[in-house]
């Protein structure tokens, strides 16, 4: 009795854990599937992110490289420009005297009535309009009577001639003729008078204004007065500035206290100090060494106010820690038997250091410079605390000099009053600083994958 | 002196230095007696002690120069001038410069402008030549020692070894100055706002409301509890947004996914890491907010298009990449023989993953929710665009907020006096958020090395 139901038990409950087993099994695998999906649709989450914000960024960015340019012939006349020849040096003459009389000279142009001859010009495009002076001057970007004001300075023999001249279409006008506004609107609600966006419509419809692409927009600096013409040039030379700061203090610094750590220190208390430190260091907020940078630089040693070369001693010490990080997993990376090969024929530590083990290590050292540098050239807190958020219209000359910096261009763009205009614009900054930031990355790799094959 | 002619003539002194040391030892190397070490060494070490002094005597001139031609156009200008001070100073400094320099100024040039600038144009001769001649001297008699000092026996390379040495800590130093530096700066400049508002109204004030003053004098109110509590709340949701996402991510390109895609999928993800975050500000600004706030009129909700939610969703993406990187690497690190164990007894993978990989890897995944945090706290210009700058306590994250990192912000770019209390909050505030992530980056780092070390 026993025995048969020792011997039966075993196979029924074998039998009966089987079947639940079998049972439970649809269900096991179904939870397999769903958990399954919860991946892919996670990832498929973070690639609708990226693709989300792509799009947005060309959608709105891309139309504001094509801006209106009308192009009118421009009459220099003499009844408007009535001026002195312009002052030569005479012997004698103090390089200040001349420059003085110089500058009394390009000052009395700068007083002609430019505004009437950018009128004059357009009017010869339109002979039969009605139009006012003030609505035909509204269709018409204000910096752009400077920018004949230059071709006379630049060239005084035009005086009496008339030549052809591109002038871009003011902001208001750009949006209008792109579609940006609804036409719908009454009158009150829009920008440009009746008369005036008509007028745009007709030389728009006669091929005088055209789409041409706005290459202004790498040339120019910012400019509040006239929206239209404002350029990224001096934000960029001014992270150019920064970025030569950086590449000169952090790379050189980095590297050598990586060195340094990996393959001299001794292992005592300070160098694990240092260690924790840089460790933490590269964690600690952007922010924070925008704070550093405003009490130490600005406050304590009075260094100017908006210069790269604040901006770029501050961005060295944020990016110094990533440089050293990732300079050490490379040189982490190198095997030991060659350090041991080169000591075993008698090559000191040092040279052992510098002769074998970081030749082997360059690809590393570019990559972390190239990160480090790319996460320089995109932060913005730290710069609006030195102050680099001032409105600069001047390409600076130096790293010494006034400047704005790419991402601080944007985040002034974007909170310009003319929305409508700057949020093109500003988006066509913001594709400018991706597209550097992309062909770093890319020749990052291209070198590396040049620097790998070689050994 | 331009500095250009001064950095050419440094390369010269170098280089003949380094020749001088090469060639003598050279010529000292015999078959019987031989070199300790190679030339090369012996001529660095000449060019170093040479250029040495030279370079700290320019250094001091780049430190003190200025200050000492300024001293001097005080001394010759007339005391009448000099006491007026302000703007006039400042110009007739300008002038007597400019005459000086040989360039000259416009209009009429008063006599004693002219005494002073004749003054100061031979005061910059002499004192430029005797810089020069003293970087000369200390150069040359340097040089005569370091060649004196050449022998066979002479261990260069260890002694260029050694200064190289130096020269290496000298440079990890600076990552320790720079800590030094945050924290110096931060206490002390939050000590001096803590003597304008007792840090009692500072840490458990429940108002943030610093008045606009030009006096400096202290009033209003600073309250760091509105703005702490907004800090955490969009921490929050972005967390609540990145953790889910980032974390099946990564569980899935480390256990699921085929090597190829693997090798396309996370690149591509990681693009989202290397977006300035003003791109992401200004994306949460223009197209997720109105979004967000269509989608609650559409429910019936009130959401403002700049508020927490928008920013801490928008930040939350931000995130995705940073919790889904750090967790594959710690994922990959759990032993292969754990999984192939579990997989073996017949559970199924999700299973596996559920009740063997994901408690084994629990440390390291809480130390990346750890780092991540820190980063969402002290995330910036997504905030500062985002997040709608009203720091009132409010528990709606429909409702706009501010948070500490934006205040800092708004404090330091307006037009006040640095030595006002409303700029110093700024260090104050700079405080509290050093301390808050100093403390979340030493506990995520700790428990991440214990994780190492566990499966190493």
């Amino acid at each position: 009795m026993t025995d048969l139901s020792q011997n039966a038990s075993p196979t029924d409950g074998s039998q009966a854990r089987l079947k639940r087993i079998r049972a439970g099994l649809g269900k096991r695998h179904a939870r397999e599937k769903r958990f399954r999906l919860y991946g892919i649709v996670a990832i498929a989450a973070a690639l609708t992110f990226v693709a989300i914000l792509f799009a947005m960024i060309l959608s709105k960015g891309l139309p504001a490289f094509q801006q209106a340019t009308l192009t009118v012939p421009v009459t220099f006349s003499q009844e408007l420009i009535d001026l002195e020849p312009r002052p030569v040096r005479e012997s004698g003459q103090s390089a200040a005297d001349f420059r003085a009389a110089d500058l009394r000279w390009q000052r009395d142009v700068t007083l002609v009535n430019w505004n009437r001859v950018v009128e004059d010009a357009v009017r010869s495009l339109a002979p039969g309009s009605e139009i006012s002076s003030r609505d035909l001057q509204s269709l018409i970007d204000s910096a752009e009577r400077f920018k004949l004001r230059d071709a006379f300075v630049a060239n005084p023999n035009l005086l009496g001639q008339t030549v052809d001249m591109q002038l871009l279409a003011s902001a208001n006008a750009d949006n209008w003729l792109k579609g940006n506004i609804n036409r719908d609107l009454p009158d009150s609600q829009q920008q440009l008078s009746a008369p005036a966006r008509a007028l745009a419509d007709e030389l728009y419809a006669d091929g005088n204004i055209r789409m041409a692409f706005a290459w202004h927009i790498f040339t120019n600096t910012d400019s509040r007065s006239a929206p239209a013409s404002a350029g990224l040039a001096g934000a960029f030379m001014g992270s150019l500035y920064m970025m030569m700061v950086v590449i000169v203090l952090a790379v050189p610094i980095g590297v050598a206290s990586a060195i340094y750590l990996e393959e001299f220190a001794p292992k005592n208390r300070l160098t694990d100090i240092i260690e924790v430190n840089i460790n933490n260091l590269a964690a600690v907020p952007s922010i924070v060494f925008g704070l550093l940078g405003a009490a130490v630089f600005i406050n304590y040693f009075r260094l100017p106010l908006s210069a790269p070369i604040v901006g770029g001693l501050v961005l060295t010490l944020m990016t110094l820690p990533t440089i050293i990080i990732a300079t050490r997993s490379s040189l982490r990376a190198v095997p030991p038997s060659l350090r041991q090969a080169a000591l075993g024929l008698g090559a000191s530590k040092t040279q052992t250091v510098f002769h074998h083990v970081l030749p082997v290590t360059y690809p590393g050292i570019l990559t972390a410079t190239i990160i480090g540098v790319a996460q320089a050239l995109g932060e913005t807190a730290p710069l609006l605390l030195i102050g680099m958020n001032a409105f600069v219209a001047s390409v600076p000359g130096s790293p010494f000099d006034q400047s704005t910096a790419l991402p601080v261009q944007i985040y002034l763009w974007q909170g310009n009053e003319n929305r409508n205009f700057f949020e093109a614009r500003t988006s066509a900054a913001i594709i400018v600083l991706l597209a550097l930031m992309i062909s770093l990355n890319a020749i990052a790799i291209f070198l590396r994958s040049r620097l790998e094959r070689r050994r | 002196m331009n500095s250009w002619m001064v950095a050419l003539l440094l390369l010269a002194v170098l280089s003949l230095a380094y020749q001088q040391g090469w060639s003598l030892s050279r010529r000292l190397a015999t078959p019987e007696g031989r070199l300790h070490s190679r030339p090369a060494y012996h001529g660095s070490l000449v060019a170093i002690w040479t250029i040495a002094p030279a370079l700290v005597i320019f250094g001091l001139w780049a430190l003190f120069g200025t200050s000492a031609s300024r001293a001097f156009i005080l001394a010759n200008l007339p005391a009448e001038i000099v006491d007026t001070g302000g703007a006039a100073l400042q110009s007739a400094i300008q002038r007597v410069r400019a005459i000086a320099s040989g360039f000259g100024v416009a209009g009429e040039v008063q006599p004693y402008e002219a005494a002073a600038g004749e003054a100061l144009r031979r005061f910059q001769l002499i004192a430029s030549a005797t810089v020069l001649a003293a970087a000369a001297a200390f150069a040359g008699v340097s040089l005569y020692f370091a060649r004196r000092r050449i022998a066979t026996r002479l261990r260069a390379r260890n002694e260029v070894e050694r200064l190289v040495r130096y020269l290496l800590l000298a440079c990890s130093g600076v990552a320790i100055l720079t800590t030094l530096g945050i924290v110096l700066s931060l206490v002390f400049e939050a000590a001096r706002f803590f003597t304008f508002v007792s840090p009692i109204d500072f840490f458990f004030g429940t108002v943030w409301n610093p008045r606009f003053s030009t006096t400096g004098a202290g009033s209003g109110q600073y309250g760091l509890l509105p703005l702490l509590w907004g800090t955490v709340m969009v921490a929050g949701i972005a967390m609540f947004v990145a953790l889910p996402i980032g974390l099946m991510t990564a569980i899935y390109l480390s256990q699921y996914a085929k090597p190829r895609v693997r090798s396309i999928v996370k690149p591509m993800i990681e693009i989202l890491a290397g977006i300035p975050t003003i791109v992401y500000g200004f994306f949460a600004l223009v197209t997720v907010g109105p979004a967000l706030s269509a989608f609650g009129a559409s429910i019936g909700v009130d959401i403002r298009a700049t508020s927490a939610l928008t920013a801490g969703i928008v930040m939350g993406i931000m995130i995705i990449p940073f919790i889904s990187s750090l967790s594959d690497d710690i994922l990959r690190q759990v032993p292969r023989a754990m999984i192939d164990g579990s997989i073996g007894l017949g559970a199924t993978q999700s299973e596996t993953i559920k009740r063997v990989v994901l408690p084994a890897a629990l440390p390291g995944i809480v130390g990346a929710f750890l780092l991540a945090v820190s980063r969402a706290i002290g995330e910036t210009m997504i905030v500062v665009l985002a997040a709608g700058n009203s720091p009132f306590l409010r528990a709606n994250p429909g409702e706009p907020i501010s948070t500490v990192t934006v205040t800092i912000v708004n404090q330091l770019t307006g037009d006040q006096d640095f030595a006002s209390p409303q700029s110093l909050v700024a260090f104050a505030l700079g405080l509290t958020l050093f301390v808050m992530t100093l403390f979340l980056n030493m506990a995520a780092l700790y428990i991440v090395r214990r994780f190492r070390e566990q499966y190493e």
